[in-house]
This record gives structure tokens, C-alpha cells and sequence, in this order.
């Protein structure tokens, strides 16, 4: 094993008392991704389950890549489609690639370069928290969003939304939505309206960017986009967020793995399915009459629940808070949807507000376990 | 009368190296030691001096709190050397052994013809009583104080535990009459927990209210045991005795002497044929350790994995210690080892390695922490670990702020560090949950009391 040699030959000068000392979590950072380090159990348990949080984070970055790769395969889509092009997959793929892979890099880059900036000037370790939102913030992007507002959208996230609070573990909010906010509320025209979902949509007049429940907003009429298409994804929007299949793959590694909560995901779909159906019970207009069902197939609904509700250290802790967090998710979701007409997507600001909440739910899930105790108390 | 008690969470964590029934003798130790350290809240005062004969029974210390707790001698023979730590803190009191074993004698009774007082006057006097534990706070029982319960675990369910009625078989009689003696000590029930998968002759224990344990670890740990029968509220005790300790206390009753006997199961994939061993309390296990273990690379524990202390190979046993494991250290570095779904000698309670595609296959695991430090990330991990009506997370986060208040709302007095040794074992932040734990009892025996 050679690089470990290499590394080995390193390891003393980032020590304590060691040249670089100053410098340490940067390389931990690096060494850990490379090793796992040679730690022994000091104290309690002697043995310990094979589960880190690297391993937790690679496993839902693992579950974004069917999305990702179909996102980006749709970008090409989309764009060519519009055009009346015939064009083969693997081009589709390039094209979508080219588009994606640099925000994939400015995310990351930006990113990881606070996460090592605070973590040298804070003297800890680098959590590996950024390696799933440094993946998420370009996939609940609009492909045609300049580079330098992606950047800007990271440093906002990263700094306010999460050293703010003392990284990793600490944030309120989560830093992918925060990121998605702040370019939401900054530069409104480059994340919203009709010509940016589809790259080149604002330059080219063939091709019109809008999302369905764009569509819907407007009181177009949205038949043209079969349920399949939701289902599988072929429509405007998010990179990531179109194709419920790849979504669901996704949800079903990280369900498998016990990684992602399925409580807050169950709880979410039937939260937004009785929202959605109390409203087509309603019907009073266009908006309440699309399908409950169809709500969960199109906008970020399903990509919000599975990969963005479910951030543990956003969400609600206790298992019947959970509940109530995802429930609520769906319920506030599809409400902004038919309420807020000059707001199409209702998922970010759901999951943020809910966000906010979750201390709350879980201080009365708290109180009642309290309460039981104190309950066999006074009946003993 | 039986009770079932049926558990669903847990983890069951199945390791190489598990006893044979067999059991063999270990050769007498030539050094005995015993470990003030080993026995929470009490401060040793010391009633021997190096050079003194001792007689098996003759007290070595009293607790300084309480001088009619008495800790005696395993053996007879010559204190060898009383080592002391960091603020002349006594490490060890070290005997070192006759050829043959002379006992005091306090005089057999039946304790079924006994008052309450005279079972607790022959547990003080025959160095029995700091075998029974106190709940809450897991700390040596007050003798000043009843408890509303006590309760014995004969149902092992931590990674490779001996079988507790097979070590016991030899100890029938002892066993019974060690449970009648605590019978005595209380106006409530002794509960005996028993594997409900199997009948042994624990099933037949008479002056007990049997529970019928199954379930996956820790099942078998006497907290939530307590937890799920007759739950710790505020105030109120609850004593818990070792299985083979019971047995110790019957002994003194049958036959008037002190003689804590063990019969210790040496476990794990460092061990060359894993089997029971009779010793006693104390023994110095350097001859046994050094026939029987591969030395290179190994970390030999008192007790077991999750819950035991580490030892060197010329260390002693544990004062209550029935296992001893050994498993090898993990001192490597592993290159990409945080990737998921690879090597196939990795558990983990996530599906993140393949140990899912086969649940009865059993691990070498050695003591690297697979990861580092961090953050509380992962939620809801804890609670599948832990089959009590209890927040563990937030439990713990009040424990590593110390808020006495938050801390007794949520349900710190019927918890010990053991009932927290799964969450040290499946955290994927590496959380130091028996550390934080133990510190917040001490916290609140200080305060509380």
C-alpha cells in the first residue's frame, strides 16, 4: 500500500507539535476520505458498528445519482426536443453534462473551501455533511442559472445557514434549501417564470422553459404532459427534481439502508395526498381541481421529501415528531401550491417553515414522554 | 408465577469465539488482587498493611462512608503490595497466595429461619454486601435503605455471554438459597429473569417471581428489565445481583465461608478454544491468559465487549467479572473503508454493508472505532437500540449539559451505562454514550443523592 506510506510520511508534521499543526483539519480531511483512521476504542464500547457519518453521507449521495444522471440526460432532452432535433442519447448526456458538471463543481469547490476554511480556523475536524449538499444545491437549481449566482448561493448557504450556527449538526435550516432561498429572493428572474428551465430557453424563442405547475399557476392548460412523463420525468424543472422513478430508487437505498427516515417520507406523501384530495373536494378553480395524485408527480414535491425533509438535523428527532413533520411537509407543500399564485412550487418554503418548526414538535413529543413518567409516578 | 417479558428492539451482535460447554479448572492463582476501582461509590479504608497474614474472609477495606460494608479476601496468604495511584488512590490490594486456602468461618444458617436483620448481618459480615448494586445510579446498594424490588438477571444476552444456568449447574443449591437470603431483604418481590427460549433448573427457583426474557440484546440487561416490570420513579430503590454472586451469597449462608467463586467464560476470536474456566474473584489471569489466548495484537477485556474494562495480560479479575473476551485491535488504516457495500467482514446495524445478506453469520471484530467523532447527525438510530420508554438522545444531551431537572424528567434514574452500551456500539457519530452517562449519575448522586 504505497499512498498509505506516502501519507504515513505526512501524518507527523500535522501532529500535535507537528510543523503544520494549524493545518490539520485540512489534512485529517483529506487522510480520512483516503483511510479510515487507525482510532481504537478508548473508553466504553470495544467494539463498534462498521456505520461512520462518511459512510452515511456516500450512501445518500449514492441515492442522488440515479436523479442526477437523469437530470442531466433530461437537460439534453428538453432542450433538443424543443428544438424538433433528433438527437442520440449519448449527445443528450454531453450536453447535459456539459451544462451540469460545472455547477456540480462550483458547489462543491465553494463549498468544501469554507468547510475547510472554518475547520482550520475553528481547530475541528471537517464533518462530511457538505458532500450531500454540495450535491443536492446544483440539482434544485434551473440549469440556465449563471455559475456566479450558484456561487453566491453556496457562500450564503454554507457561512449563514450552517457555520452561523456551528456547522454541521447545528443548522436550523437546511443549507441546500437555504441556497435555493437566497437565489430565489435575489436574482428572481434567473429562478423563476417560463424561460429558464430549459437550458437556452431565454435565448432561443423555439423553446419555452415552463414547469407544469407553472402552467397550472398561469391557467394554462397542462394535458399536453401525459402522466407517464410526470412519472418518469420528462418535463421542465429542477435538474434533479423531474423523474419520480429515479427519485424513488433513490428513496428505496436510502429506506433499505435505515439511512433516510421513511417515517418523514410516509408521513409527507399521505400529508400532501389529504391535502390534495381535500381541495379536489373543494374544485373551486382550475389549481384545486388538478389531480391529488398527480401533485405528487410533478414540481420537487417527491425530490423535497426524500432527500431534503429527510436531512436528520433539520428534521424533527423523535420518531412521532417525525410524523408530524412530514405530514405537515405535504400539507404546507400543496397549499402554497393552490394558494400562492405568483409561487408555483411550494415544497421549499414548506420544508423550511417546517424546518423552523421541528424543535417545536419535538418539545411536545418531549413533554409527553415526561409526562408519562411523571403519570406512573403518581399512579404508583 | 411467571412474567413474559418480550423484546423487539436491540441488536444482537454475534461474534467468533463463543464458550464451549465445557468447563475446566483454571490452576490456583499465585497473586490475587482486589480493585477498590472496581466498586462504585465507595472510598476504601484500608484494614490491612503489606506483611500481614490473611485468612480467606479476613477484611482487606470497609467503605469509608459506611464501615459495616466490608470487602474481604478471596484467599489467604500475605498482602503482597497495596499500589497506589494518582492522589495515593488505591489501585489494587495485592495477596499473594497459600498453597492451601484456610477460611474464616461465620457460621452456616439457613436463611430461611432468619430475620431480615440477621440476612443483612451475615451479608455485611461475610463480604457479601457489596455484591448487590443499587438502582438508580448503579452504584453499591446502601444498606441503611430497603428496596421496593430486587432483581436478577440469569438471561446473559451481550455478545458472546456465557450461558448463565450452565455455569450455575454445580451451584443449585447455593443459587436457592442465595435467593431466599434476598428474599429477606425486601417487602416487594425478587424478580429472576430467565432465557424464555429455554427451561433449566433457573425455571424451578423457588421464592422468586420468574421472568420470561426474549428478545434481542439487551434484553437481557436487569435495567430494562426493571424498566418494562416495575419502573424506577423518583426516590425509590431497586437492588440487582449477579447471577454467580447470588450463588456466592448462598454459599456463605450453606457453609459459613466466603469463597467467591467464578466460573469465567473465555471468549473471543483471540482465544484458542474458547471455554468456561472455574477461578476465583481476584485471580490473576497472566498463566491463564498466556496457554490460552493468541498475545500478538490482542486487547483483553473484563467482561464483555460493550460494556467491559480493557486489562493487561498480567491483570486480574474483575471484582464481578464472569467474562473474559478477547478480541484483536484495530490499529490499521483501511483504505477507502467508509465505502458502503464493501468488505465482508464488516456489521453494521444500517444496511450499509452486506452483513444484511447473511443475519446469522458471525464477525471478528476488532476495536477500531470505524470512523471519528462528530456531530450529532443521525436521529432515531438510538431509540432502535434501546427498548425503554426513553428519549435517548435527548436524555444524553441533558446528561452532557448536566441539567438535574431535565435529566430526572426524562429518565435518568432507570438507566445505567450499561443500557447505553448498544448506542456506543451503532453510533455513526461515535458518541461516548456509557461516558456521558456514567459522569451525569455521578452528578446526580452528588446532588441528589
Amino acid at each position: 500500500m504505497g499512498l498509505n506510506k506516502i501519507m504515513e510520511k505526512y501524518r507527523p508534521l500535522f501532529r500535535k507539535g507537528g510543523k503544520y499543526e494549524k493545518f490539520a483539519p485540512a489534512f485529517n480531511g483529506i487522510d480520512t476520505f483516503l483511510f479510515v483512521p487507525n482510532h481504537t476504542t478508548k473508553m466504553g464500547s470495544h467494539v463498534r458498528d462498521a456505520v461512520d457519518l462518511k459512510r452515511v453521507m456516500i450512501i445518500v449521495v449514492l441515492a442522488l445519482l440515479p436523479a442526477m444522471f437523469f437530470g442531466m440526460w433530461n437537460i439534453g432532452y428538453q432542450h433538443f426536443s424543443q428544438l424538433g432535433e433528433a438527437t442520440p442519447f449519448m449527445d443528450m448526456m454531453l450536453y447535459g453534462a456539459i451544462k451540469f458538471l460545472p455547477m456540480l463543481l462550483i458547489s462543491y469547490g465553494v463549498g468544501l473551501g469554507i468547510e475547510f476554511a472554518f475547520a482550520i480556523y475553528r481547530g475541528h475536524d471537517i464533518n462530511e455533511g457538505y458532500l450531500v449538499t454540495g450535491m443536492l444545491i446544483p440539482l434544485i437549481m434551473p440549469v440556465d442559472l449563471p455559475l456566479w449566482m450558484l456561487a453566491i448561493a453556496v457562500i450564503f448557504a454554507v457561512i449563514i445557514g450552517k457555520e452561523a450556527f456551528g456547522g454541521t449538526g447545528m443548522n436550523i435550516l437546511n443549507p441546500a434549501l437555504v441556497a435555493r432561498a437566497f437565489a430565489f429572493f435575489s436574482y428572481a428572474p434567473s429562478m423563476s417564470g417560463d424561460k429558464v428551465w430549459v437550458a437556452d430557453a431565454s435565448t432561443v424563442d423555439a423553446i419555452s422553459g415552463e414547469t407544469i405547475l407553472g402552467q397550472l399557476a398561469a391557467g394554462a392548460d397542462t394535458s399536453a404532459t401525459s402522466v407517464m412523463d410526470m412519472f418518469m420525468g420528462y418535463m421542465p424543472g429542477s435538474i434533479g427534481e423531474t423523474s419520480v422513478l429515479m427519485i424513488l430508487i433513490g428513496a428505496a437505498l436510502l429506506i433499505f439502508t435505515g439511512i433516510g427516515s421513511w417515517r418523514i417520507m410516509v408521513a409527507g406523501v399521505i400529508g400532501a395526498a389529504v391535502t390534495g384530495l381535500l381541495f379536489n373536494a373543494l374544485g373551486l378553480n382550475a389549481l384545486m381541481e388538478f389531480p391529488w395524485w398527480q401533485h405528487l408527480l410533478v414540481g420537487g414535491f417527491a425530490f423535497g421529501i426524500v432527500f431534503m425533509a429527510t436531512d436528520p438535523v433539520t428534521a424533527a428527532q423523535t420518531n412521532t415528531g417525525k410524523w408530524i413533520y412530514g405530514f405537515l411537509i405535504g400539507f404546507f407543500a400543496i397549499m402554497v401550491r393552490v394558494f400562492n399564485g405568483a409561487y408555483p412550487e411550494g415544497m421549499m418554503m414548506a420544508i423550511l417553515l417546517m424546518n423552523v418548526f421541528a424543535p417545536y414538535i419535538d418539545h411536545y413529543v418531549v413533554q409527553a414522554n415526561v409526562k408519562r413518567r411523571l403519570k406512573r409516578l403518581k399512579t404508583a | 408465577m411467571s412474567q413474559d417479558i418480550r423484546i423487539k428492539k436491540g441488536l444482537t451482535i454475534k461474534l467468533t469465539g463463543d464458550a464451549q460447554k465445557e468447563i475446566s479448572d483454571a490452576t490456583l492463582s499465585k497473586i490475587f488482587a482486589i480493585k477498590p476501582t472496581d466498586l462504585l461509590g465507595v472510598t476504601p479504608k484500608l484494614a490491612v498493611r503489606v506483611g500481614d497474614k490473611v485468612k480467606a474472609g479476613d477484611v482487606l477495606f470497609y467503605s469509608k462512608a459506611e464501615e459495616s460494608i466490608k470487602v474481604l479476601a478471596p484467599v489467604s496468604g500475605e498482602i503482597l503490595k497495596i499500589e497506589r495511584g494518582a492522589k495515593r488512590k488505591i489501585l489494587t490490594v495485592q495477596i499473594s497466595t497459600d498453597a492451601t486456602i484456610e477460611y474464616i468461618d461465620f457460621g452456616a444458617k439457613n436463611p430461611k429461619d432468619l430475620s431480615s436483620d440477621e440476612v443483612k448481618t451475615q451479608l455485611l459480615a461475610g463480604g457479601c454486601w457489596p455484591f448487590i448494586q443499587q438502582r438508580p445510579y448503579d452504584v453499591m446498594a446502601n444498606p441503611n435503605e430497603a428496596p421496593k424490588a430486587i432483581f436478577v438477571s440469569a438471561h446473559d444476552t451481550a455478545p458472546l455471554a456465557g450461558d448463565v444456568a450452565f455455569s450455575l449447574e454445580n451451584q443449585k443449591e447455593a443459587f436457592q438459597a442465595g435467593i431466599t437470603a434476598l428474599s429477606k431483604m425486601t417487602t416487594g418481590k425478587v424478580h429472576l429473569a430467565v432465557c424464555g427460549k429455554s427451561v433449566s433448573f433457573l425455571n424451578d427457583v423457588k421464592d422468586v417471581s420468574i421472568l420470561k426474557v426474549t428478545g434481542k440484546h439487551p434484553a437481557g440487561n436487569v435495567g430494562v428489565q426493571i424498566h418494562h416490570v416495575n419502573p424506577i420513579n423518583q426516590g425509590e430503590r431497586v437492588w440487582t445481583v449477579n447471577p454467580q454472586d447470588v450463588a456466592v451469597i448462598g454459599n456463605l449462608f450453606l457453609t459459613g465461608k466466603f469463597e467467591p467463586k467464578r466460573v469465567v467464560a473465555l471468549v473471543g476470536s483471540q482465544v484458542k478454544s474458547p471455554k468456561y474456566f472455574k477461578m476465583l474473584q481476584g485471580a490473576n489471569l497472566e498463566t491463564l491468559l498466556t496457554k490460552n489466548i493468541e498475545l500478538d495484537n490482542s486487547r483483553v477485556i473484563n467482561g464483555n465487549v460493550l460494556t467491559g474494562t480493557q486489562v493487561t495480560v498480567d491483570g486480574y479479575l474483575d471484582f464481578k467479572s464472569t467474562t473474559i473476551s478477547v478480541i484483536p485491535e484495530g490499529n490499521h488504516h483501511t483504505m477507502f473503508g467508509w465505502m458502503p457495500f464493501t468488505g465482508g467482514k464488516k456489521f453494521s446495524m444500517y444496511r450499509s454493508a452486506l452483513s444484511f445478506l447473511s443475519p446469522n453469520k458471525k464477525y471478528t471484530l476488532d476495536t477500531n472505532l470505524n470512523g471519528e467523532e462528530r456531530a450529532f447527525v443521525m436521529t432515531g438510530e438510538m431509540e432502535k437500540v434501546l427498548p425503554m420508554d426513553i428519549l435517548p438522545m435527548h436524555l444524553l444531551k441533558a446528561a452532557m449539559v448536566g441539567d438535574i431537572e431535565k435529566m430526572e424528567a426524562l429518565g435518568i434514574y432507570e438507566v445505567a451505562p450499561e443500557d447505553f452500551a448498544l448506542i456506543d456500539y451503532s453510533s455513526s457519530s461515535k458518541i461516548e454514550a456509557q461516558q456521558i452517562i456514567r459522569t451525569a449519575l455521578d452528578i446526580m448522586v452528588k446532588e441528589v443523592g
